[in-house]
């Protein structure tokens, strides 16, 4: 049974009685075609009313979705001959970050990115995709390594954000993830990030130095969480669907902010729905931008990047 | 997040304009929150807000730090009439801009600009957690960013002092982005030879201790301050038990090898120096 989003229920709901009624015509002796026939207009409309029109709040619903497909998923199927590289080679290794190297329609690649779990006991061991610094050691490691022998570097975004706990401050969760925007900045090699579920503040940005940033439609990329936001800004985590749309945190508004280059449309009702699907279209999107870094000395690649990332943000000027 | 560092209890925490009943007279007397003894605030300041009796270190507004620092005249800010847009339209957010220019006579967070360090030229950059609890918007991350630039440009040490809740949760995820804007800054500046020192004062924390105040070739803090990625009670909820006293502070960092030292604010200009004066070319000062 797949989990149903409370927005989307009507749709579910029509759905199965189309299947109801199918089921009722095969049974039986009566001819119900028309009835099905109109039901299933009313549900593409239906769907169409629903999905096309998703709130910031859906859109956050969708990203956390428990069957939305993660970094593993995505791995399997868009590179081949994925190999998973372990360690940080100073402390241990963090299961909420995947790393390795592969092959992407036949040029050598890393790929690197944050891994939830689908039920709780994967969860329990990937720390619900919330890492601790060996986390962002291993995949600075890693990238350290693509850099070495000029592969160019997939990332995928997907964490509710860095542990907030004893042992990741003890052991320099501010430094790891700091190091880590420091070093990629400064990767002569392609890298290309890619959101696909929620994009938590610095735990997400510790894998986000990219060329080239991509967000799924229905993924977030936010400084707080908007429960977070609400709790700090109103003193009610309620209001976290208002904080969803004043913090704009969804791809649209990233596009819109110059953060994101760009938004890869998701299957009608989520990622979810189907994943090889799902895979194709970022790999399109995927293609286009290593084709496009390709042609960049290593010069002018540490140039864009530094550019891309210092017109962020507008500012003005007092009047004297 | 923000919030949690500057309202609960804590023996190191202080910050000014704290609401709340004052059994001294406002301006000319101060408590210390350290020894709990009353003495001048002026005799406070001479000390470098240093408390003369416990060695508990006050915070020092930014004009303060870079007059105790620099040789008088040699400062020149940079930047100084940059002001946010409020690029989100967040409701009610320059309205709290405007009330903290009027409360502190700072246009941000961060003051920048070039000056000299016992003859040593150095570009500066001084946060100053009275406006908006320090906090890291779009002017935040581009005047610091544009310090490191010309640093690098002219050749010349670029030293923070930092003091920030992190990330301004009005600029929402542009405000994060400054965390990478301020970190490929430094990476061009380090990639070239030039020098970086941090100083991290309270308090140091989320998007600012995860960002530039954790990249310097050097990375010292005040006593008692501060420093972390997390907040404590979000932690707390998160692990689900109570943390050490010291959780946090200066002292736990380096014991856990997160700095290369702990400085007492009377150390600090003679550390500066010592440190300048081994990255000059010939060694000395030229």
């Amino acid at each position: 049974m797949k989990q149903v989003l409370d927005f989307e229920k009507p749709v579910i709901e029509l759905r199965g009685k189309i299947e109801e009624l199918k089921k009722l015509t095969q049974e039986s002796e009566m001819d119900l075609s028309e009835e099905i026939e109109t039901l299933e207009q009313r549900l593409e409309k239906l769907e169409e009313d629903v999905y096309d029109r998703l709130t910031p709040w859906n859109r956050v619903q969708m990203a956390r979705h428990p069957e939305r497909p993660t970094t593993l998923d995505y791995i399997h199927s868009i590179f081949t001959d994925f190999m998973e590289l372990h360690g940080d080679r100073l402390y241990g290794d963090d299961e909420a970050i995947v790393a390795g190297i592969a092959k992407y329609k036949n040029q050598p690649v890393t790929v690197i990115g944050h891994q939830r779990g689908k039920d709780t006991k994967e969860n329990l061991r990937r720390n619900f995709g919330m890492p601790h610094p060996e986390g962002y050691r291993k995949a600075l490691r890693l990238m350290k390594q693509a850099d070495k022998f000029n592969r160019p570097i997939v990332c995928f975004i997907d964490t509710k954000g860095a542990y907030p706990g004893k042992a990741a401050e003890e052991r320099g969760q501010s430094e790891a993830i700091a190091r880590n925007l420091m070093e990629m900045a400064g990767l002569t090699v392609p890298v290309v990030c890619i959101v696909i579920g929620e994009g938590g503040s610095g735990g997400a940005l510790a894998l986000g130095v990219g060329d080239h940033i991509h967000m799924l439609e229905n993924s977030t990329y936010s400084v707080i969480s908007p429960e977070g936001a609400a709790a700090l800004l109103w003193k009610d985590s309620n209001l976290a669907q208002n904080a969803a749309e004043t913090m704009k945190i969804t791809s649209y508004d990233l596009k819109e902010l110059g953060i994101v280059d760009k938004v890869i449309p998701e299957i009608r009702g989520g990622a979810h729905r189907d994943i090889k699907g799902q895979a194709k279209k970022i790999d399109q999107v995927l293609q286009e931008s290593l084709e496009g870094l390709k042609s960049l000395s290593k010069e002018e690649l540490l140039e864009t990047r530094w550019e891309k990332y210092k017109k962020i943000g507008d500012y003005t000027t007092l009047p004297l | 997040m923000l919030r949690d560092i500057f309202n609960k209890k804590r023996k190191y925490a202080s910050l000014p304009n704290q609401e709340g009943k004052q059994d001294v007279p406002e301006g000319l007397m101060q408590k210390c929150p350290g020894c709990n003894k009353i003495y001048y605030r002026k005799e406070l300041e001479r000390n470098l807000n240093v408390c003369p009796h416990c060695d508990y270190h006050h915070q020092q507004n930014a004009y303060e730090r870079l007059e105790s620092l620099l040789e008088k005249d040699s400062f020149e800010e940079w930047d100084r009439y940059m002001v946010s847009t409020n690029p989100l339209g967040f409701p009610e957010y320059e309205e709290k801009l405007e009330k903290d220019r009027k409360k502190s006579g700072l246009n941000e967070a961060v003051i920048t600009g070039k000056g000299k360090i016992r003859g040593y030229e150095t570009a500066i950059a001084v946060m100053d957690a009275r406006f908006r609890m320090g906090s890291m918007g779009a002017v935040v991350g581009e005047k610091i960013a544009n310090a490191i630039e010309q640093a690098r440009k002219e050749k010349i040490p670029f030293i923070i002092f930092t003091a920030s809740g992190g990330a301004r949760m009005q600029e929402g995820v542009i405000s994060l982005m400054q965390m990478t804007k301020t970190s490929v800054a430094i990476q061009r500046l380090h990639a070239e030879g030039g020098l970086m020192i941090s100083v991290m004062t309270h308090p140091t924390t989320g998007g600012v201790s995860a960002s530039f105040a954790s990249l310097g070739d050097f990375n010292f803090a005040e006593p008692g301050a501060l420093i972390g990625f997390a907040g404590r009670r979000i932690i707390e909820q998160t692990i689900r038990e109570k943390l050490p006293e010291d959780f946090q502070t200066a002292e736990f960092l380096l014991k856990h090898g997160q700095l290369d030292d702990v400085v007492h604010r009377h150390d600090l200009k003679n550390k500066l120096e010592t440190i300048l004066s081994i990255h000059q070319p010939g060694g000395e000062l030229s």
